[in-house]
């Protein structure tokens, strides 16, 4: 076991995938000599050497399209897209090419493609470096859809999502990438050391796709959350002296309905909480999901707390952010119903 | 006093009433443009993407240094895939008329473009084509009765009922899936050639576009990583003049040529008369032989004329002259393979007819068992729980969960 940031825990992933299998390669915007802009990808390409490790031109339908090309030709790649915001460029070779490959085809041919991208905001990145794109993805058929939200998982789905034969999108949120944060941008940075999660094994290991994760066992109501807002929703509840249930869905596709309809259940109540823009967000499908399954079982209306539905602001950053205020009054409510 | 900007729209050289006009189509002769050394550096052959590099002239003979010299079985062979492509084709229209296919897509005077490449190249190299290089199934060994299921979408269709007609695929055939979505498969190709390269292979990919997809980012994001990382792969851009109703000149061929995008990005460009067996042959043996020693990627614009509708849902005769297809200055490739092999005295009149018998029956004969396995309108039909599997290599909880609701909705 090693203290492990998060960018260090995806480094570790990707080292322990390039060293296992030749057919493995890195490929993105500055991700080879340099290391990425966030230094993800450091060393790999003065371990594993220029035709594992590729710098790109800074075209994201090209990667993509590339990376495709070698999934078909035998190579098992690992794109980079150096912000989430960026990726859409290459949304048609992902969503009507990576995604639907496989199916199209019959299984003649499929690429296994992993696509990281950082995401999510935080960080004074403004509407162009904050974005939370899961939605535009968990819409379409054919494609896993991962985010991870502390480095233990990060590296375990990571190798999962490279090793996987279909194709994985990987959303990294990157106000996680040095330590956990529970929302108040005040309060000074704490490292991941410092958190259960930053205990990383070295060697390999792999957390499955498709599985969600309790991270706080609880009977008065169920959180459910994914990515930064994990941090924050536990804290808020933590804040409340409530005895929450709190849910971290890691795998938009393919979702892990049971253990969030097994809280449910158990718990009668239920909070939604992302970062991302709240009309068409992946809140609206856990609500509908949970409600067909868990209708009779519910004591209050299930509340959903996200970003509003603006483009993510530079100067407002942390009236944007469904920081623990907002998570804490949606809460109440939800206590206080029924 | 200076003349305000004005907006600029292309010239489109003839309407429907209108007399044909190809003024605009740069000829060169036959034989006379200089075939360079394959390793060649591209700047000192840019002239290659403005002329024109023909091989067979207007007396039938191959003539000049594209010359592939090509055995006359070679030919002979060549000749029978290309009528068998428009066999192939017509038969396949009339299915569409009578309802048996819910659409196709004809290659008629575009022959030359597939069958040439296909025969250039050697049957380890992976072919990305667009929807209407169906001669590339044929060289590549694909059974008529195979690409006649995938037409119908019945119990033997490669694509498991989940594809438009004439988007085929095969492994063993080293052509992959073609998408429908245009331009994709062009930088797909590239990074199938940088694997190659990665892996230390000698196999090089091919890919076609229009030149009305050309326009598309996918085409430059192409040339743009072939010119990068020097990828092993031949990117052809069939300019058959009209993209649907759009005439090329809406695609940037009114300023410059096809070809000639190439050396911008420091790839050589080819420019070839498509309707020309030998000299498209020739031009991919010399992009392949190219890309085999390391000297990267080759541009082609095979210049050729859409002699058919774009699809059975289309209509040219409303956007161009209906006489356009046998005034264009580049003839018929079947015609103009056939005469060079009458003037050596290897074919003739009678064979040539006798062959377009054969095939016809042959195509019919196919037709005939296809159909057994089911037609859109009878005969058996797919199962329809095969549509709930290929979305992932295993098939997911939510995706059990459709596939019995649906067997409910219909039992």
């Amino acid at each position: 076991m090693a203290q492990m940031n998060m960018i260090q825990a995806l480094n570790s992933a990707m080292d322990i995938a390039l060293g296992r299998d030749p057919a493995v390669v890195v490929l993105g915007e500055d991700v080879g000599y340099f290391g990425g802009v966030f230094r993800v990808t450091d060393g790999l390409q003065r371990k594993y050497g220029q035709h594992r490790v590729l710098d790109t031109p800074i075209a994201e339908g090209g990667i993509i399209a590339a990376a495709i090309g070698m999934g078909v030709n035998g190579l098992r790649p690992v794109a980079e897209i150096q912000f989430a915001d960026y990726i859409y460029p290459a949304y048609d070779q992902i969503v009507s090419e990576l995604a639907r490959l496989r199916y199209r085809s019959a299984g003649a041919f499929s690429a296994p493609v992993t696509i990281r991208t950082p995401c999510g905001g935080g960080i004074r990145g403004g509407q162009t470096h904050s974005q939370s794109p899961e939605a535009l993805f968990a819409h379409v058929c054919g494609i896993k859809l991962v985010m991870p939200s502390n480095p233990y998982d990060a590296k375990g789905l990571l190798i999962a999502a490279i090793e996987d034969d279909d194709p994985v999108l990987f959303l990294e949120p990157k106000r996680l990438y040095n330590g956990p944060f529970d929302g108040d941008p005040g309060k000074p940075a704490v490292p991941w050391s410092t958190h259960p999660k930053g205990e990383v094994p070295d060697g390999h290991y792999t957390v499955p796709i498709g599985k969600a994760d309790i991270v706080r066992a609880g009977s008065e109501l169920t959180v459910i959350s994914y990515g930064t807002m994990v941090h924050v929703a536990e804290a808020a509840a933590a804040s409340l002296g409530l005895d929450a249930e709190v849910i971290d869905v890691r795998t938009f596709v393919p979702l892990d309905v049971e253990t969030l309809v097994a809280s449910v259940q158990k718990t009668g109540r239920c909070l939604i909480a992302h970062e991302a823009t709240r009309f068409g967000g992946f809140g609206g499908e856990l609500i509908a999901t949970i409600q067909e399954r868990c209708f009779w079982q519910l004591e209050a209306p299930i509340e959903r707390v996200c970003g509003w539905d603006t483009p993510y602001p530079h100067a407002f950053e942390w009236e944007y952010f469904p920081g623990q205020a907002r998570v804490a009054a949606a809460l109440t409510r939800v206590m206080e119903a029924g | 006093m200076p003349r305000p900007s004005r907006l600029h729209v292309p010239r489109v050289p003839a309407r429907p009433g209108e007399a044909p006009d190809f003024s605009y189509v740069p000829l060169s002769p036959a034989g006379a443009v200089l075939r360079p050394d394959v390793v060649a550096p591209t700047a000192e052959i840019a002239s290659l993407s403005v002329n024109l590099i023909r091989v067979l002239d207007d007396d039938h003979c191959a003539v000049g240094p594209w010359n592939p010299h090509l055995d006359v079985d070679v030919l002979q062979v060549a000749l029978r895939y290309m009528m068998l492509t428009r066999v192939f084709d017509d038969r396949m229209l009339r299915t569409q008329r009578q309802g048996k296919i819910s659409f196709y897509m004809k290659s008629t005077g575009e022959e030359a473009v597939a069958i040439a490449a296909a025969m250039a190249l050697r049957p380890s190299d992976m072919l990305f084509p667009s929807y209407r290089q169906q001669g590339l199934q044929f060289v590549r060994g694909a059974s008529l009765v195979d690409l006649m299921c995938q037409l119908l979408s019945n119990t033997r269709d490669m694509c498991k009922g989940r594809q438009l007609p004439v988007m085929y695929h095969s492994v063993a055939g080293r052509t992959f899936s073609i998408s429908g979505n245009l331009a994709t498969q062009f930088p797909q190709a590239v990074g199938w050639a940088m694997a190659a390269a990665i892996k230390g292979e000698d196999n090089v990919a091919a890919s076609w576009i229009g030149e009305g997809s050309s326009a598309e980012a996918d085409f430059h994001h192409a040339l743009l990583f072939a010119s990068v990382y020097r990828a092993p792969v031949i990117l052809n851009v069939v300019n058959n003049q009209w993209a649907i109703s759009t005439f090329q000149g809406y695609a940037g061929g009114e300023q410059s040529s096809f070809a000639a995008r190439g050396p911008g990005y420091g790839i050589p460009g080819l420019r070839v008369d498509g309707n020309d067996f030998l000299a498209v042959y020739a031009a991919t043996e010399w992009a392949a032989e190219r890309a085999r020693k390391g000297a990267g990627a080759t541009l082609i614009e095979l210049v050729t004329y859409r002699a058919a509708a774009h699809s059975t849902s289309d209509d040219p005769s409303r956007y161009r002259p209906k006489e356009d297809a046998e005034r264009w200055p580049l003839g018929d490739p079947v015609e103009r393979l056939k005469g060079h092999l009458i003037a050596q005295g290897e074919w003739s009149d009678e064979r040539h007819a006798t062959l377009v018998v054969e095939l016809e029956q042959q195509v019919a004969a196919a037709w005939a068992e296809a159909a057994t396995y089911g037609t859109l309108t009878e005969g058996p039909r797919l199962d329809r729980d095969l549509m709930f599997e290929d979305v992932f290599k295993e098939i997911p909880a939510h995706l059990v969960e459709q596939r019995e609701l649906l067997r409910r909705e219909r039992s």
